[in-house]
């Protein structure tokens, strides 16, 4: 069968024009792993209050991107960006930036669920210790609000003080998130949070992120397209370090504007 | 296009395409059969025509059930969800010119017993003429995945659709002229809205493609030039 490739947009980045106002803006982003170039020259805004999806192949960037919303990146020496970061109009990459201050306003949820080896309840009560000091009536509300924010209440309410260990994969995964929103974040990171879940737990997930897309800006970095097509607003496409086509989900999956971008979701790359 | 990492969905999408090219064909040769059968009252091959509806109804689920095992197994994306949808809309269209051609037939054997009117049937030949020719153009369009030629064949449309309305001036004056003509022109009338019928599965066939190729759906209103109608 032979195809004619829809019509090539010569401007793939920083096409975005949303009703809502832009939360993040990324602009002229390099990244450097020691000399190697990670990310080329990256531009895309991130709406408030919607989900934008990351795909592309492994090695394409854009877990790297992810680290540098939150500049996660700091952790690890020889690892640097260039360009701005813009959340709310004020640019995090500056050496000024307070980084705890950051990381609570932009929280992160991993691929593997890490829950910190305590009480389900401390699991969430941590967080918050270390912005707050709440008497024990309001840290119980926080907790709770957190867990049921994450649609874990219900689950443990009867368990708080079970070891965060004790819980499935995907209640431990929610248990993550609880703890995330428990210190009222503004923006939610997700690194492949169901690449270790089974279809049931991936399914409360994306539920849960349909719901919280109310309250936060949410970026997610996924290898699953289909799960990109149903939880996101937007989807951006990444190759070789090069942010390759962005736009609404819908219209990328059903009629991407780059020959990458169709290869890539439909399964052809060579 | 290049090919699919996974072989087999390649397979599965060309069994899909060689089932909608084997429905025009048959399709295609229903419907100037059915003429034929009409207007030289040739029962032997109207009853053939009808006989081929069957083969045509078969092949449309076929690929209906390709394209729903293809979704459910491959989750397609872009151009491939397209092309499957593409399909099924298509398989569909095929079918229904299947049921026309053979209604058309149908009717050439019963007004064998009917007094004849040929130079009733001119205008019919005429109206089916355009319509293989835009049924010819389409599948053509589909096989090469071309705009242009499918966009050619949808602007065309509004040609058949005035000569439908002239032959029903025409039918309208020869049953006036002498009722005996009646019942013949009235399965003539029939057979001419078949037959413009068939031309708007044409045009859906030309929005299908235009859809499969660009992502993009055609304006609803298609132009209409029907002057006195």
């Amino acid at each position: 069968m032979t195809f004619i490739a829809p019509a090539a947009d010569s401007a793939p980045a920083a096409a975005f024009a949303a009703d809502g106002s832009t939360k993040i803006a990324v602009r002229s982003l390099d990244f450097f792993y020691g000399e190697s170039k990670a990310l080329k020259n990256i531009n895309i805004d991130l709406a408030e209050r919607t989900v934008t999806a990351f795909i592309g192949p492994s090695g394409c960037g854009k877990s790297t991107l992810l680290r540098v919303l939150n500049r996660m990146y700091d952790l690890y020496p020889g690892q640097r960006a260039e360009g701005e970061v813009l959340l709310d109009g004020k640019n995090i990459l500056g050496p000024k930036q307070d980084l705890n201050l950051l990381r609570a306003r932009v929280g992160m949820v991993f691929q593997k669920p890490t829950p910190f080896p305590m009480s389900i309840y401390d699991n969430i009560a941590f967080g918050i210790r270390l912005y707050e000091n709440l008497p024990k009536s309001e840290m119980d509300g926080r907790v709770e609000a957190a867990l049921k924010g994450a649609a874990l209440w219900n689950e443990v309410k009867d368990k708080l003080d079970a070891s965060g260990l004790s819980l499935s994969g995907g209640q431990q995964q929610r248990l993550c998130i609880a703890r995330t929103v428990a210190i009222k974040p503004e923006v939610i990171l997700f690194d492949e949070p169901c690449s270790a879940l089974d279809p049931i737990s991936t399914a409360k997930v994306e539920e849960l992120i349909d719901e919280l897309k109310e309250r936060y800006t949410i970026a997610i970095v996924t290898h699953n397209m289909q799960q990109a097509g149903r939880v996101s607003d937007y989807t951006a496409f990444m190759y070789l370090g090069e942010l390759v086509e962005f736009g609404e989900t819908t219209r990328l999956f059903t009629a991407p504007r780059q020959q990458r971008t169709q290869d890539y979701i439909t399964g052809r790359f060579g | 296009m290049s090919e699919h990492i996974v072989k087999a969905y390649d397979k599965e999408l060309g069994a899909l395409g060689r089932r909608i090219a084997e429905m025009g064909g048959i399709a295609e040769k229903m419907i100037n059969d059915a003429m034929d059968a009409l207007s030289g009252l040739d029962a032997e091959l109207a009853r053939a025509t009808v006989a081929t509806d069957p083969r045509l109804d078969a092949l449309q689920r076929e690929v209906e059930e390709l394209a729903i095992m293809t979704i459910a197994r491959r989750q397609p994306l872009a151009v491939d969800l397209r092309e499957i949808v593409g399909a099924i809309r298509v398989a569909g269209d095929l079918e229904r010119v299947g049921d026309l051609a053979k209604n058309i037939a149908k009717r050439a054997i019963k007004i064998g017993a009917e007094p004849q009117l040929t130079r009733a049937t001119v205008g019919l030949r005429h109206m089916q003429e355009i319509a293989s020719q835009q049924m010819k153009d389409v599948l053509d369009a589909y096989a090469a995945r071309n705009v242009e030629r499918a966009r050619e064949v949808w602007a065309r449309d509004a040609e058949l659709d005035a000569l439908d309305d002239s032959v029903f001036r025409d039918l309208l004056t020869f049953m006036m002229e002498d009722p005996r003509n009646i019942s013949f022109c009235t399965h003539l009338l029939f057979c001419s809205k078949n037959i413009e019928r068939i031309g708007d599965h044409a045009t859906n066939i030309a929005e299908t493609v235009h859809y499969i190729v660009t992502g993009e759906t055609m304006p609803i209103e298609r132009p209409r030039n029907a002057p006195g109608a």
